[in-house]
């Protein structure tokens, strides 16, 4: 770009600027963001993964919306939407990978961002809000899956639906109520696409957009997390980086990244590998026989896995309303966790806090890995 | 010195520039043909055998009755001398249904006032051109219909 040309560029530019200030007085906010920085430290990496997340979950609103274009929800025209969808038209197939693929990746990057906040304490006060609002962000993301799921109501999706709303139903009181609100009857049928549709399209995406927003305008308030040990620190041993335009350059480049392996994950395995597979397949048969192996999708697995271990009865409880009432109860701890935690704010190290953590991700990933070897 | 700097400076710029570009357009394409409607879900039928006969048409007040023709709407009618006709129901001007008016013997397009003779010539109003005509087959009690070859 020559001297003289950007020069124009920058007038222009300056000229709608000023346009806006003028009505919105903008001026005081882009001084402030301006001085926006990222503390530099052993763990600095760990601030792209929220960014990573959100970048997918905006190639899924995008993707998501060239898929509504002929999608067509209800049992006779589901099925057949998206066999035409990947069959006749043209990037189809390549739509429909995207959507799939970034949907994983996003959910994938959503646990990691929560498990490297956890571990490194950034949910601590004054950061709580953005940790609440991030827990809810993720059950949206694991909603999302769940009701995206259905909508090719291929036999996969059909089965796998209904063992997954019939949990819904082991809830106490409530739980046949429940079963029938989410199912839009007692059974899965094509009223149960309609609901998830609904949810899929409308509802999960404003009440995501919501949180959001205050997800972002909290960290964008609050900066970024220091790491504990900072407490102590004298400010001149503390590095930071400018967040305009340096750590935003950083940011583009990761997200590049990202769009390249998943245009490759997309081309190269339109169908997914693997634990992470969504053929098609044959179109859901209410009065057929469940394939052999149904499984969840692997971010519900060490659920699955879990519930299906449980005996029977566990004191005088059944198994299966003692395992919801556990994830309930671990889940709220672990959702708690800013107020439980006391300790990292006056820079210590809360050990059992922290051995809970440790105990959740291995029983996560021991119950996934036995939910794939067990068949 | 400030020289070799800009050059490297204008080499980066172009680099950048010419690969955001790329990068959108190679999203951009796929997006685009993806909305670009395939020609069509349903097969194009040539021939059919209309799921209803001469009695149901002489029960039409209008002794005429719409059917679907693969992807295209189709008008048959009967003429006072007793024939049997087909054309394409949508009218040539904007896309509205034309309608059989024995009382004028004509097809009419009540949209716009457009008038087709019965051989499907545009004789008065708004339309550009003719509808096409469908040769009409009677076998007993079945009617067939074909798209003239072309």
């Amino acid at each position: 770009m020559s001297a003289s040309n950007s020069g124009k560029d920058e007038s222009l530019i300056s000229k709608g600027y000023d346009w806006i200030d003028s009505r919105f007085k903008i001026d005081a906010l882009v001084e402030y963001m301006s001085h926006k920085v990222v503390p530099l430290h052993s763990h600095s990496i760990f601030y792209y993964l929220g960014g990573i997340t959100l970048f997918l979950f905006l190639i899924q609103v995008a993707s998501g919306i060239l898929l509504l274009m002929y999608y067509r929800p209800g049992a006779d025209s589901a099925y057949e939407s998206v066999r035409f969808i990947i069959s006749e038209v043209e990037f189809g197939w390549l739509v429909r990978a995207i959507h799939s693929w970034s949907a994983n990746l996003m959910v994938f990057g959503a646990f990691i961002h929560m498990f490297t906040v956890f571990f490194t304490k950034a949910y601590r006060a004054p950061r709580e809000l953005t940790w609440f609002s991030g827990i809810g962000l993720l059950a949206l993301c694991m909603t999302f899956g769940f009701s995206g799921y259905l909508l090719p109501w291929n036999e996969l999706a059909f089965f796998a639906t209904r063992v997954g709303t019939g949990m819904a139903g082991a809830v106490p009181v409530i739980g046949e109520q429940l079963l029938i609100v989410m199912r839009g009857g007692e059974g899965v049928t094509g009223a149960t696409i309609g609901r998830f549709f609904g949810l899929h399209v409308a509802i999960l995406p404003a009440a995501f957009t919501v949180l959001l927003t205050i997800h972002l305008a909290a960290v964008q308030r609050q900066g970024m997390s220091e790491p504990v040990d900072w407490v102590n620190k004298p400010e001149s041993e503390k590095k930071y980086m400018k967040f305009f335009p340096h750590f935003i350059y950083r940011d583009a480049l990761v997200w590049l990244i990202v769009l390249n392996i998943l245009a490759l994950l997309a081309v190269i395995f339109p169908d997914g590998i693997g634990v992470v597979h969504w053929p098609l397949g044959e179109k859901a048969d209410l009065f057929g026989v469940p394939p052999a192996v149904i499984r969840p999708e692997w971010y519900f697995m060490f659920a699955f896995q879990a519930l299906k271990m449980l005996p029977a009865h566990v004191w005088f409880l059944e198994g299966e309303l003692f395992g919801i009432i556990a994830f309930s109860v671990g889940g709220l701890l672990w959702a708690m966790v800013p107020f439980l935690d006391r300790k990292s704010v006056k820079g210590k190290e809360p050990k059992l806090v922290m051995a809970f953590g440790v105990f959740v991700v291995i029983f996560i990933l021991a119950m996934t890995i036995v939910g794939y070897l067990v068949e | 010195m400030a020289k070799k700097d800009s050059s490297r400076r204008d080499f980066i710029s172009w680099f950048l520039g010419g690969g955001t570009l790329a990068t959108l357009g190679a999203i951009a394409y796929p997006a685009m043909r993806f909305i670009n409607p395939p020609e069509s879900g349903e097969a194009n039928v040539s021939q059919l055998k209309l799921p209803f006969g001469r009695p149901e048409i002489q029960a039409e007040p209008s002794n005429g009755k719409t059917f679907k023709f693969g992807r295209d709407l189709g008008i048959i009618v009967l003429t006072e001398a007793g024939d049997l006709r087909a054309f394409a129901a949508t009218c040539t001007h904007l896309d509205c249904t034309v309608q059989h008016r024995p009382d004028l013997g004509i097809l009419w397009c009540s949209c716009h006032n457009g008038r087709y003779d019965l051989d499907g010539g545009n004789i008065s109003g708004p339309p550009p051109r003719p509808l096409e005509k469908y040769v009409v087959n009677e076998v007993g009690d079945d009617i067939f219909i074909k798209k003239e070859e072309v």
